[in-house]
Formats: structure tokens, C-alpha cells, sequence
């Protein structure tokens, strides 16, 4: 056979495969070496297909075996005799094997012509198990009508052994992921029931709501820092007989269950200690002394806190109160200034020796609001890693939001808190009493 | 989503003929019925669908509990049928389908007019007290979901869609594409176990319709005692031994096993 070239002219393409080899790029192959090449290729198709490196098989359209090579006999242990015309594929398979080719495998074949790649285990004469990959076209006549099923087939015992590894690290990977799972449920559900544990706890250790003080108005607000901590801020407002209530707000060192446990020792030390004396200085020295006496040495822990009484007399309410090394309480007068009471110098509570408290008394007249908080308010970061707000800057919030009543004061406080956002890194209490404006 | 995307429903053919209802068996889709369904179509309205968990349906709607027994098979095809409204169709059910098929009947009877078994078996274990030959036990199944095992990490990279040029063959269409067959693995293990395991021999005595079975000559899933089994535990049912080899007539003879639906359900009334 020739072809014609570029230029045109008829060349002998078997003849000129020699002659022209160097000029192709290629090495250089001799007529010696072609011949001897020749003489080692495969000159025998019958022995390529006997005895290629796998196994190839044809079966008629119903799955009988038609042919097979050599090299899947062997795998198999059959004669060509026992195969041909007498077994179909699929008996070559496992049962588990049978039903996959049944269901995926032949649907498959007949709808695409060909399957390509899949892995099935063949069972030889002697029940040995072989993996294999299998490959499998349609042979169609002229017409486009199919004929027989050509079938390669290689062996597939290292891949297959490397494939069931591939598996059983997916298999564990999926185990731990469910266990995972199953640890954060838990670990979740845990958290939740502490956490209602401790809004339970913290609920106790605060009013569930402020009594109703007749004149007076109330409001009071408790952030806590944390929903996994119980914190160590404190209030309370209580009647002590006749027109006179008591009220305290405070703050112990420390969070957790410690603090819950000192904190709840210190309201009712004060609510007691108000009962036997109403004086504020009293109070707090019936707490310090209480503080001291139960927690000494190691255990040693303190608080700071305001206590006093409003009595009511006619329109206007009188106030005595004592600051234990707790930040000054506002007072927003009807006038519209606030002004910080001088209630600064006074000691620690259940630390020292020797302690003092700053009292402060003064009347509300209609439109007065008192301002007690906590020093989350003043040491809150006004943004995430920002400054702190401070007792000045809350000065002049109040200097600007006065004349206003106990609700609404709370209410503004809010807002600022809220704010703050995470900047807000402490448990903060607010308490306010005010005398509503006529 | 509705029941109509959920489970991939089509519905083709003659508006005014009688219903269809062709149901896939564990293994591929409705593209399982492509070869039957130009013959039927020109006759029937043929309502095709794919089960959750199988070919085009929602696999958002998969629940391993409830496609655990095959009443979670026969749920969806009772849904489809309260959708579409269906009264008297011909159901056709294709392997484990015709099982649910029975389900189905048994639960709103109103929904069908005939029921037409493809290979049917309704139990494939062995069952020794009974001599029942369902012709499996348990290992075999356990192999078989080995098989879809190792076959998934060779199928994963061929999940995506992959348009099928098929100029030799055109019935088939363009749109045929590599998904036929590849199911997701822990969903077509759910399938297999439901298939393989479910034990319905007490169901066939509920049918109540005309019931065709159409068993293959030749077929390791579902042979012919099996067949005989089916057509003996229902009283008044048919039994045509279709000229077939495998488990799926439908693909190996399919204008035999189309002119056998053709032929019994135009008869129905």
C-alpha cells in the first residue's frame, strides 16, 4: 500500500520506514535490529490472546461462555472445555457477586454497551476466591444490533487489598466522627445542665422580684458576665417594719460556687444584721465581723458593698447609708445634675482589721433618683479592647439623663450596656430608688 | 419539596389511556424501564418514578428508618399516587417493586386496578423450616454489599453527571448519564438489606386485583420455582415465562416483557 506525501510524489511507506529513520528524529533502528525485533514480537495473535497478561472472555448476549484465554483458565483452574458453552459469567462470580451483576452490572451493560472497572471476585474450581476488575463492551453487528459481550478481565488482589485498607480508614474515620458527635451531644447536654444549674443557683442569691415600696418607685437590672459561671454581684431590697425598708447591692471577690457560697452568706447576714440595728454602719460591721470569723487564713475573702435604709416621711423619703470600698452611688436630683455621693474611703469588707465605712444620708425629694451599681458598669471596655468606661464618664451619663425615675434610669443603663457588647467583661448589678416626681 | 420532585416523577404517554405505574428495583432507576417504555407510552399514561435514595430522587428526603422495610417503599408510592390521584392504575413492579406493589394494594386497594410482578421473589432467604427455597442466606447478602462497597471508591469520581453521546442508539436519549446505577453507598446498603432480608411471603395471600407475573427463564434472583411460588400464593393470578435471561426482562427482552404489560393491562377494567 502507498500513500501519497506533501510533495506529492508516491513513496513506498513500508520501504521508507528504514531508509528515512534518522530523519525523523526517532533513533536510529537498523534493518538487523527490525528484523530481530520482528523475530520477538508477538507474530501469533492466537498466542497473544491465550496468553496476555489478562483475562479475556466473550460470552453470548445470555451470559454463555463463548471463549476464554489461557491466562483466565489458569486463574481459574478450568479447562477451556468445562467453560465454554457450558457455564455463564455470572457462575464465575460469587453469590454476593451474582446479585451485584444482576442488579448493576447487566442493567448497565445493557443500557451503555460497556461497563468499565468494576470490582467483583471470581470463584475458581477449587472455591478460591480472585479479585478482579472487570471490563465489559458490546460487540455490535453492522446493523448496530449487539452480538456478544467482550469481557476483560485483571487481576485485582493488591489494588483490592489497598482499596479494603482505603475502606477501613473511611469505616474509622466515620466512627470517630460519630463518636465525636456523640462526645459534643454530651458534653452539650453537660453544659446545658450546668448552665441551668447555675441560673438556678443565681436566681436564689438575687430578689425573684423587688417589693412594691409604697411612694417609692424601684427598678433593678443583673447582667451576668457568663451563662457558665455563677457571678458574684449581689441586691436586695426588703421591708424592715413601719415606713422603713432596707436595701444593699455589692459585689464579692471571685466568681463560681466560692463566690455563690459567700455571697449567699452575705445577704442574709445583712438582712439579719438589719433587723437587730437598722444603722448602716452597724450593718456592715455585722458583716465584716460575720466575713472575718468564717473565712480566715487560706479561705480569706471579702466583698464590697453599700447598705442603707429609706424611710418615708410624707412626699420626701430620708436615707442613711454606708459604703464598704464600693463605688459611689449616683443621686439624679428633680433639678437635672447628678452628683456622686461621698461615700469614698471606706474599707474592704472581711479583710482588714480595724475597718471603717463612709456613711452618706440625704433626702429624696420628688424627682430624686438614687444609683447604686456595680463596678462591671465602670470597668466595662466601652468596645472589645477598647478603654474603660469609667466613674467620670458615668458621671456625665447621668448629668445628662437626669431628672429621671428609677425605670428609666435603669432602662438608659441598659442601653449603654448593651453597647459595651463584649466589651462588657464583668457580672454588673444595678439597683435604683426613686421618689416619683409629683 | 412535593412528592412529584421528591421522587423524580414523570409522567408521559397518552393522556387518556390507562395509568401505568412502572416501579425500579433495588439497583438503578426508572431509566431501568427506557427500553419498554416507547411501546407502552403510545398505549398508556405511564407514571415513572425513583424511590428516595435511588437514581434522581431527593436524597435530602432519605431516612435510613423509614426506607428500612419495604412499607417505607410502598409510603412513597402511595404518596406519589395521593398526588397525582390516581384510581385504578395497572402497577408494575419490577423485582423488590413488586412486592411493594402488593403493599401498596393491600393499603388503599381503590388506587389499583391490576398488578404486574417482573421477576418477583417475596423472600430471598433460604428458610429450612418451611423448605422454601429463596435460594440466599444472610452471607450472601453481606458479600453483595461488599461488592457496592468496593465499588463505590472506583464510582465516586464518576458521581457527577456525565452526558452519554449515544449515536448507535438512539431510544436512549442524551441525557442518560453515569448516575443510572450509582447510588449513594449507606443508602444503597439501607436498600439491599430492605430487598434482601424483607420475608413478604404472608402479604401475596392479600392480593385482590388481577395479577400478572412475569418471571425470567433464566434468572439467579428470582428462578422459576420461585415464580411458581408467586403464582400459587395468589389466587387467580397469570404466569408467563418470559424469554429471558438475567433479572431484568425489561432490558434483555424487553418487547416480550412490553407486549405482556400491554396485553394484560389493556384487558383490566
Amino acid at each position: 500500500m502507498s500513500k501519497t506525501s506533501a510533495d506529492g510524489s508516491d513513496r513506498d511507506t513500508k520501504a521508507d520506514a528504514g531508509a528515512h529513520a534518522s530523519d525523523t528524529g526517532g533513533e536510529d533502528v537498523d534493518e538487523a535490529e527490525l528484523a530481530q525485533f520482528a523475530a520477538l514480537l508477538e507474530d501469533s495473535t492466537q498466542d497473544l490472546y491465550d496468553n496476555a497478561p489478562c483475562g479475556y472472555l466473550s460470552t453470548m448476549l445470555d451470559g454463555r461462555i463463548a471463549k476464554v484465554n489461557a491466562t483466565l483458565c489458569n486463574w481459574l483452574g478450568y479447562t477451556d472445555e468445562q467453560l465454554v458453552g457450558r457455564k455463564r459469567f455470572a457462575d464465575l462470580l460469587t453469590v454476593g457477586g451474582k446479585l451485584y451483576h444482576e442488579t448493576h452490572f447487566a442493567p448497565l451493560l445493557a443500557m451503555q454497551q460497556q461497563v468499565s472497572g468494576i470490582a467483583l471476585e471470581l470463584k475458581g474450581a477449587d472455591g478460591r476466591r480472585l479479585p478482579v476488575l472487570v471490563t465489559s463492551v458490546v460487540k455490535t453487528g453492522a446493523e448496530g444490533q449487539p452480538l456478544l459481550i467482550r469481557t476483560t478481565i485483571f487481576d485485582a488482589r493488591d489494588r483490592r487489598s489497598y482499596e479494603k485498607e482505603l475502606l477501613r480508614a473511611r469505616k474509622q474515620a466515620e466512627q470517630a466522627f460519630t463518636e465525636a458527635e456523640e462526645a459534643r451531644r454530651t458534653a452539650e447536654a453537660e453544659r446545658a445542665r450546668l448552665q441551668q444549674v447555675v441560673s438556678i443557683l443565681q436566681k436564689s442569691l438575687l430578689p425573684p422580684a423587688l417589693p412594691p415600696v409604697p411612694g417609692l418607685e424601684a427598678a433593678a437590672y443583673y447582667h451576668p458576665a457568663s451563662v457558665d459561671e455563677i457571678g458574684g454581684d449581689f441586691y436586695d431590697l426588703f421591708p424592715l417594719g413601719g415606713e422603713r425598708w432596707g436595701f444593699f447591692l455589692g459585689d464579692v471577690c471571685g466568681k463560681g460556687p466560692e463566690a455563690a457560697a459567700v455571697t449567699s452568706l452575705v445577704r442574709y447576714t445583712l438582712r439579719a444584721a438589719f433587723l437587730v440595728d437598722p444603722d448602716p454602719i452597724h450593718t456592715l460591721t455585722a458583716l465584716d465581723a460575720a466575713l472575718t470569723e468564717r473565712y480566715t487564713g487560706e479561705e480569706m475573702t471579702y466583698c464590697t458593698a453599700i447598705a442603707g435604709t429609706v424611710t418615708r416621711t410624707g412626699d420626701k423619703f430620708a436615707v442613711a447609708l454606708a459604703s464598704g470600698g464600693h463605688p459611689p452611688p449616683l443621686l439624679l436630683r428633680a433639678d437635672g445634675t447628678a452628683q456622686i455621693l461621698p461615700t469614698r474611703g471606706g474599707s474592704l469588707i472581711g479583710a482588714l482589721p480595724n475597718v471603717h465605712f463612709a456613711p452618706a444620708s440625704f433626702t429624696l425629694e420628688p424627682g430624686d433618683t438614687l444609683l447604686l451599681y456595680t463596678d462591671g458598669l465602670t470597668e466595662a471596655r466601652t468596645k472589645s479592647g477598647g478603654p474603660r468606661y469609667s466613674e467620670g464618664e458615668l458621671h456625665s451619663f447621668a448629668d445628662r439623663l437626669a431628672p429621671a425615675g428609677a425605670q428609666a434610669s435603669i432602662n438608659a443603663l441598659m442601653e449603654l450596656l448593651a453597647e459595651f457588647g463584649d466589651g462588657l467583661e464583668d457580672d454588673t448589678a444595678l439597683l435604683a430608688l426613686g421618689n416619683p416626681a409629683a | 419539596m412535593d412528592v412529584v420532585g421528591r421522587n423524580n416523577v414523570v409522567v408521559t404517554g397518552r393522556a387518556s389511556g390507562r395509568t401505568l405505574m412502572l416501579a425500579h428495583g433495588f439497583g438503578c432507576d426508572q431509566n431501568m424501564w427506557r427500553l419498554v417504555l416507547p411501546a407502552l407510552a403510545e398505549r398508556f399514561r405511564v407514571v415513572l418514578f425513583d424511590y428516595v435514595g435511588s437514581g434522581g430522587a431527593d436524597s435530602g428526603a432519605w431516612d435510613p428508618e423509614r426506607y428500612s422495610t419495604l412499607d417505607g417503599y410502598a409510603d412513597d408510592v402511595l404518596e406519589i399516587c395521593a398526588a397525582l390521584e390516581l384510581t385504578d392504575a395497572v402497577f408494575v413492579g419490577h423485582s423488590v417493586s413488586a412486592m411493594v406493589g402488593v403493599l401498596a394494594a393491600a393499603r388503599e386497594p381503590a388506587r389499583f386496578t391490576g398488578l404486574v410482578m417482573v421477576a418477583p421473589s417475596p423472600c430471598y432467604i433460604d428458610d429450612p423450616a418451611t423448605g422454601y427455597p429463596g435460594g440466599f442466606d444472610a452471607d450472601d447478602i453481606d458479600e453483595l454489599l461488599e461488592s457496592l462497597d468496593s465499588n463505590y471508591l472506583g464510582w465516586s469520581a464518576a458521581m457527577a453527571p456525565v452526558i452519554m453521546g449515544n449515536p448507535d442508539r438512539p431510544e436512549l436519549g442524551q441525557e442518560l448519564t453515569r448516575s443510572f446505577c450509582a447510588t449513594d453507598p449507606a443508602m444503597a446498603a439501607v436498600f439491599a438489606r430492605t430487598t434482601f432480608l424483607s420475608d413478604s411471603r404472608a402479604e401475596l395471600a392479600t392480593v385482590a386485583v388481577p395479577t400478572l407475573v412475569l418471571e425470567c427463564a433464566q434468572d439467579v434472583i428470582a428462578p422459576r420455582e420461585i415464580g411458581a411460588y408467586v403464582h400459587a400464593a395468589i389466587p387467580g393470578s397469570r404466569l408467563v415465562t418470559l424469554p429471558a435471561t438475567g433479572h431484568c426482562p425489561q432490558l434483555s427482552a424487553p418487547e416480550a416483557t412490553g407486549q405482556e404489560i400491554a396485553a394484560f393491562a389493556g384487558a383490566t377494567r
